[in-house]
């Protein structure tokens, strides 16, 4: 019978030779990913009620970015907590204000293609650009995977999302997520598994791939997954690691399918959410000139090295409009060094940009830069609902890395093909 | 059986942030549950009452996967959600913390204050004055064991005392 690759995933974790949609069977998870938020914290007290120790300290990763940098008594507790629970469980796998857990934990090298992951956020999808099932649960589930190394699935069929031709100029996998979330909704997923394939899902590199599957919690599927190829090899390998059995771990031809959608890259316009769903996705010139103040170049979405790259292509050599205030959150103190090398901090900092750490920061509306009454925002991270990123007036409209550097320059919403050399 | 109580009745998508606001997510959760619903329906938090259930279009509990969500609505003394579909993470969060959710394709006849008795074990909903009983999806029998158990925590506690782990 020919298998998904979900399927192929599901039925090794799960220890079955083949398993089918709707089957609901307990598989052993190859690693759990927690962060501060919803980690120890959290699992804690839970964990304590049964003698206290995870099954395995090597399978389990934690990373701290949601309550960083501490600012007051409450976030400072939360981080102390933190370690000494990584500390007391013997964990080593733990990066403490490294960055965004989704990007931190494959530039680690943790995960390669056939995995079965879980972790304790909505955006754990993400992996699923590795070839890895991944997907994320509340921090009650984790308490008892972190008990037993367990969790109950039931087999998602596969919604197959192929993406032809070639992305424009100026035209990211940013763009991609938010057309097809203004197609398919926000409940399109259905909770199953999503594959994104097609020639211009292979051009892409890793951390576009892991944009379209980060943005599968906006689409509702359980994951998103995109078989490895040569990118995928060459990414790992940069990280230690070496993919095994690559040509098993992808979909077979045959193979059932729940839905087969196929969307033309080449047609593709830059897109731009309105508030307060990232299903209000339109082409950018349906708002261009609306006015922004705050431009946001962050979260595990928006703000990677390859986004950083595309901000700073807009930016290089103009200046920022007047009425708007830049902040850019480098996705991983990693990425940051890289992009420090490659002379784009410095741009940003030239261009007027102000630098926030590492970190979820204004994404997960905690700490500080919250936004104000009223603020009218752009910004590259993945969801815009009522009230998330600060104040229930305060409205956020969501594009790619190119449309918010272009905003800002602009002091609109406006194009990035339209920005190039204007500002000169 | 939950007896006659109150309906709240609520549109598509809505979302974690609105059932527990990343602005109190540090707070203790009476603290939180009194914000919950607050940007759709300022009355909610103060007025529901235990046993209430809710009622709710497509995709409830989007968004994040935080299960404050969920345990908001159980501090608030929520019964039950019923919605046309749910967002797979608040699904298994709800079921996790022991709130029971009912996938029911009719519930757009339901509206805001109406009463009704749910019967959860035939997962039958009543309302008061209509001749006909709205029928909600039965919960799988494995995920029913864990709400009758009272949630994921209680249900491993049996299965580690019954030695199963
Ligand atoms: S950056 Fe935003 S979307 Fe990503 S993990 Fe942090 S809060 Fe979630």
């Amino acid at each position: 019978m020919p298998q998904t690759l979900a399927e192929k995933i599901i039925a090794t974790a799960s220890g079955h030779q083949s398993v089918s949609p709707g089957d609901i069977v307990t598989a052993r998870v190859d690693l759990a990913m927690i962060h501060d938020s919803g980690g120890p914290r959290r699992v804690k007290p839970i964990l304590d009620r049964f003698g206290g120790t995870v099954w395995d300290p090597n399978k389990v990763v934690v990373v701290s970015d949601h309550y960083v940098p501490a600012h007051d008594d409450e976030t400072r507790s939360i981080q102390a907590l933190t370690k000494k629970w990584v500390a007391d469980q013997g964990i080593r796998a733990f990066y403490d204000e490294k960055g965004i857990c989704h990007v931190v934990v494959p530039e680690n090298g943790h995960l390669i293609p056939g995995m079965f992951v879980v972790g304790g956020d909505s955006h754990s999808p993400t992996g699923g650009a590795f070839g890895t099932y991944m997907f994320g649960i509340g921090a009650t589930e984790m308490a008892g995977v972190l008990l037993t190394g367990e969790i109950w699935i039931k087999v998602p069929e596969t919604i197959l999302i192929e993406w032809t031709g070639q992305l424009g100029p100026r035209i990211s996998a940013k763009d991609m997520m938010l057309y097809t979330c203004g197609k398919l909704g926000m409940d399109g997923g259905q909770y199953q598994a999503v594959e994104y394939r097609g020639s211009a899902v292979a051009k892409l590199d890793m951390q576009e791939r892991m944009t379209l599957s980060n943005m599968t919690a906006e689409l509702g599927g359980q994951a998103g997954i995109i078989a490895p190829d040569e990118t995928t090899a060459g990414y790992l390998r940069e990280c230690g690691r070496t993919v095994e059995n690559a040509d098993f771990w992808r979909t077979d031809v045959g193979a059932r399918l729940k839905a087969h959608h196929i969307f033309d890259a080449s047609a593709l316009e830059p897109q731009v959410a309105a508030p307060h769903s990232p299903a209000n996705a339109a082409q950018v010139g349906d708002y261009n000139k609306v006015p922004v103040n705050v431009a946001y170049i962050g979260a595990c979405t928006g703000a990677k090295l390859a986004d950083l790259r595309m901000a700073a292509e807009v930016l290089r050599g103009c200046k920022l409009s007047s009425n708007v205030t830049l902040k850019i959150a480098p996705a991983s103190l990693k990425d940051q060094e890289i992009a420090k090398n490659e002379g784009l901090m410095a741009l940003f900092a030239e261009a007027g940009a102000e630098i926030l750490p590492n970190a979820c920061g204004i994404c997960a509306g905690y700490g500080p830069d919250r936004l104000g009454e009223d603020v009218v925002c752009i910004s590259t991270t993945a969801r815009n609902f009522r009230g998330r990123m600060g104040a229930p007036s305060s409205k956020v409209f969501l594009g790619s890395p190119y449309t918010v550097a272009a905003s800002a320059v602009a002091g609109y919403i406006a194009d990035p093909r339209e920005i190039q050399g204007r500002h000169r | 059986m939950t007896g006659m109580v109150r309906i709240w009745k609520f549109g598509d998508d809505i979302d974690t942030d609105a059932l527990a606001p990343g602005q109190y997510m540090n707070a203790p959760l009476d603290q939180l549950s009194a914000h919950c619903l607050e940007s759709v329906n300022a009355g909610f938090a103060v007025n529901v009452k235990p046993g209430d259930i809710i009622a709710a279009g497509f995709n409830f509990g989007t968004g994040s996967s935080r299960e404050q969500a969920a345990q908001a609505l159980r501090h608030l003394g929520v019964s039950a959600v019923i919605a046309k579909s749910f967002a797979g993470i608040f699904y298994r969060n709800a079921i996790n913390l022991g709130l029971p959710v009912f996938e029911c394709a009719d519930t757009d006849q339901i509206r805001d204050g109406d009463t009704a008795e749910l019967d959860l074990a035939q997962a039958k909903l009543v309302v008061a004055g209509d001749a006909d009983p709205i029928a909600c999806q039965p919960i799988p029998g494995f995920l029913m064991q864990i709400l009758a158990d009272g949630g994921l925590v209680p249900h491993l506690e049996k299965r580690f005392s019954a030695g199963k782990i």
